[in-house]
């Protein structure tokens, strides 16, 4: 049982890490032109995000 | 412009402007907004957007500009954003050239858009961020929850009572808000909503629980009300996409009346005046290109006009020296100088505006199923949970156990699939449509659609594609053809237009061709003198026809050829109309048209009502006039004269060549040609309608089983969680199958191109 002290912050600092990155995501504009991002992606010149 | 060293480059720009309707550059100085000293931006909507060689040849094109600092597309939106230095070498940037540098790299229109919907973007935001945290949240309470479930015993069950305790409690403040704030709102009306029984239902659950949790206590509903609140924020954000934002149709009819005009002073000098400041009594200058900006009475100069906003038609109409003007109108092809007869609020385009506000009032009253069914269930719910803790607690006598029966019912009642029913159908129906090229703009649109029984269609470019076409193209003289082509290609006028595209490769060249406004081209050559335009213009003496539009090609004044047009019907649109006949709805036709061309065009489709040279509050009466008999009408309309009236009807489709008015004041648009839009577009909101009935039956059902188990007392948080969460995959399962209506779409959207029609107004 000793385990779990580590284990649940363990568990809780990993859920959040993916939680934050997607709170950035979201922020950074990554998620307002999906459509646009999919033909980016094949394009060479440029992959920054909008700003 | 550099007018000085290239004359006539002016004129040039002001056609090319004008033959796209493209924003004027004082337009585009108004609505740019500066970023930083000397940086402006401007957001323009190019709805030809499609694909990723769109995205890099605009992006490049701008950015090969020297005033251009950054450019953006977004194809989602399929918008362009671009900041611009104010400045560029000591020269002031024209941001027209911006729009002209889009149009030239991709042949795609730009318009200027408002930005009314970014409030509603930075809501639906805000409820993605709610999702993501109160989704963290119960993923972990869950994971937690399971090792209680499955035999965690004294100290160790109370730590992770504890541990799901601080995860919930900001999650509840942070993703709860909406909801308590809505109902906040609510009670303090006085009334009750959705959300009433919802901010109940997680502050006791979670409250019991915490006490719960204090006294060492076997059952801890953390898991619930988090993963209550986590599918309702999903089903409330799929609500939101679906809402109805807030329409941009009274600003984008605001945005025809330019924005302001230039004055000629008593002295001969000029002045460029915002609309508000133009009084009656004033001189103005009216360039060809330009839109009227108040009514007015014409005083020199003549000139053809785009009176497609009073009467929907593209044939335009002539006006000389004492003719009246409506404010709003497009002058095409000659300058004129105009006094004033109103101020600009008093114009018809004022009147236009203001229907369209009281119509799109009415429509507000219309009110979802979703609220409907709220209305029933919220106060259900509450007497439920409040009889059951008043009787469990007189006749058990443990008021603390009767509390725990009331926040079980509460929370088992708690409308999570009744939340998911309505939005997630829509969603899945929006995207089905909008794969058959039919946008949605709200959800209650398809409510309200698969509600109608009559069909109102406008004429010109409705029915038919609002483009004249050559009529009997083989029998005319291949050379004739090529003259008139030749004299055609030096005019803007749409029938001079369609000609040039007939004859187009063998036109004839000319120089010094001169366009009398209203009557036609002329030009001198060694033969003599051609003309081509109407019969009292080129010469020649038979009878015009009523029904079809007629040039004249002369020379000398002798008749050489005279070239019929008619406009050609909409793809498929025979076959809809009657198909939609034949399903027993009452169609019917509303033009702002001549009464015979809608006579011929309504026996040639067998519709027997029509009327014609209808104004746009004819429209709207006549839409109005139906709805009082309890009629629910569907308008299908693309001009701007349509606009109030598909503010005005049930519900209303616009094809996406109407108007920018017109498409912005109606619930769908369709992308293609074919008018098999609007039975697919009706057949598809009548089937969502029937799921979403389903889905209520589905989750009254589960609550019918759900709810005596919780009054009973058996209701445990394991039970609890795993009931509703079957019952909302149930009604998400449901709603997925409206993604094999394949059938139904395949029938209705044959390949444009394998019709003949289609194929003629390819042509065309």
């Amino acid at each position: 049982m000793n385990m779990l002290v580590y284990l649940i912050p363990i568990a809780l600092f990993l859920g959040g890490l993916g939680l934050l990155a997607f709170l950035w995501s979201l922020k950074s504009g990554q998620y307002d032109d999906l459509d646009g991002a999919a033909w980016r992606a094949i394009d060479d010149d440029d992959d920054r995000p909008a700003v | 412009m550099t007018t000085c060293c290239a004359p006539g480059t002016e004129g040039a720009v002001e056609l090319e402007r004008l033959s796209h309707a493209l924003p004027s550059t004082e337009e585009l100085v108004l609505s740019s907004r500066q970023v930083q000293p000397g940086l402006r931006q401007t957001d323009l909507s190019v709805p030809g957007v499609h694909c990723g060689t769109c995205i890099t040849t605009i992006e490049k094109a701008l950015q090969a500009l020297p005033e251009v600092e950054r450019a953006r597309v977004n194809l989602s939106t399929k918008r362009v954003s671009v900041v611009w230095k104010e400045t560029v070498d000591g020269r002031k940037t024209d941001p027209l050239d911006l729009v002209q540098t889009i149009h030239r790299a991709t042949g795609y229109d730009a318009h200027l858009f408002s930005n009314a919907e970014d409030a509603g973007d930075r809501l639906q935001r805000d409820l993605i961020r709610a999702v993501a945290v109160s989704g963290f949240a119960a993923a972990n309470i869950m994971l937690l929850s399971v090792s209680v479930w499955s035999g965690a015993e004294a100290s160790t069950r109370d730590l992770f009572h504890w541990i799901s305790a601080m995860i919930a409690a900001p999650a509840l403040v942070y993703a709860g808000r909406f909801f308590y704030q809505s109902a906040w709102n609510a009670v303090r009306h006085g009334r009750t909503n959705m959300d009433v029984p919802i901010a109940l239902a997680i502050t006791l659950s979670y409250a019991v629980s915490l006490w719960e949790t204090m006294h060492h206590g076997q059952h801890a509903w953390f898991d619930a009300t988090v993963s209550l609140l986590f599918f309702l924020l999903i089903g409330r954000t799929l609500d939101h996409v679906m809402r109805d934002r807030a329409r941009a149709a009274i600003s984008g009819l605001a945005r025809l009346s330019p924005r302001g005009a230039m004055v000629l002073a008593g002295d001969g000098g000029r002045e460029y005046r915002p609309i508000e400041e133009v009084r009656p009594g004033d001189r103005l200058m009216i360039a060809a290109g330009e839109r009227i900006p108040v009514d007015g009475m014409v005083e020199s100069g003549s000139s053809d006009f785009d009176l497609s906003i009073v009467n929907g038609e593209s044939a335009p109409a002539v006006a000389g020296p004492g003719d009246a003007v409506q404010g709003g109108v497009l002058n095409m092809t000659g300058s004129l100088v105009i006094r004033a007869t109103a101020a600009a609020r008093d114009s018809f385009l004022a009147e236009v505006i203001s229907l369209m506000e009281a119509a799109e009032g009415g429509r507000a009253r219309y009110r979802r199923i979703a609220d409907r069914a709220a209305q029933l269930y919220s106060p259900a719910v509450h007497l439920l949970a409040i009889v059951a803790f008043v009787c469990w607690g007189i006749f058990g006598g443990d008021w603390k156990q009767a509390m725990l029966i009331a926040i079980a019912v509460l929370i088992i009642t708690c409308p999570c699939a009744l939340g998911l029913a309505v939005p997630v159908v829509q969603v899945v129906a929006a995207g089905r449509l909008f794969k058959n090229g039919i946008m949605v703009k709200d959800g209650s649109a398809m409510e309200r659609l698969a509600e109608v029984d009559a069909i109102m269609f406008d004429k010109t470019g409705t029915l038919t594609l609002g483009r004249p076409r050559l009529v009997d193209g083989q029998d005319i003289d291949p050379g004739y053809l090529a003259l008139a082509g030749g004299l055609a290609m030096h005019s803007r006028h749409p029938l001079s237009q369609a000609l040039y595209r007939s004859a187009s490769g063998s036109a004839a060249r000319f120089a010094g061709v001169s366009e009398l406004p209203g009557q036609g081209l002329e030009v001198s050559t060694g033969e003599g003198v051609y003309r081509l335009g109407n019969r009292r213009f080129a010469g020649g003496g038979a009878v015009p026809s009523a029904e079809l539009s007629e040039v004249v090609l002369s020379l000398d004044g002798e008749e050489l050829q005279s070239f019929l047009f008619e406009d050609a019907l909409r793809p498929d649109a025979a076959a809809a109309v009657a198909g939609l006949d034949a399903a027993g709805f009452a169609t019917g036709i509303l033009s702002g048209d001549r009464a015979p061309v809608v006579k011929a065009l309504a026996r040639r489709l067998g519709v027997s009502l029509w009327k014609a040279e209808l104004s746009p509050r004819d429209k709207v009466d006549a839409v109005a006039e139906l709805d009082c008999a309890g009629t629910k009408v569907l308008m299908v309309g693309d001009g701007i004269n349509d606009a109030p009236a598909l503010a005005a009807a049930h519900v209303s489709i616009a094809p996406a060549t109407a108007a920018d008015v017109g498409r912005q004041a109606a619930d769908f648009v369709f992308m293609h040609d074919s008018l098999n839009a609007v039975p697919l577009a009706i057949e598809v909101s009548r089937r969502a309608g029937r799921l979403i009935r389903q889905n209520f039956a589905l989750a009254i059902g589960y609550n019918v089983i759900a709810v005596p188990i919780a009054l009973a007392g058996y209701a445990t948080p394991l039970i609890a969680a795993v009931a509703m969460s079957t019952s909302s995959i149930i009604v998400v399962a449901n709603a997925l199958r409206l993604n094999r209506l394949a059938g139904v779409e395949r029938k209705l959207s044959v390949p444009a191109a394998s019709r003949p029609v289609a194929v003629e107004a390819r042509l065309a």
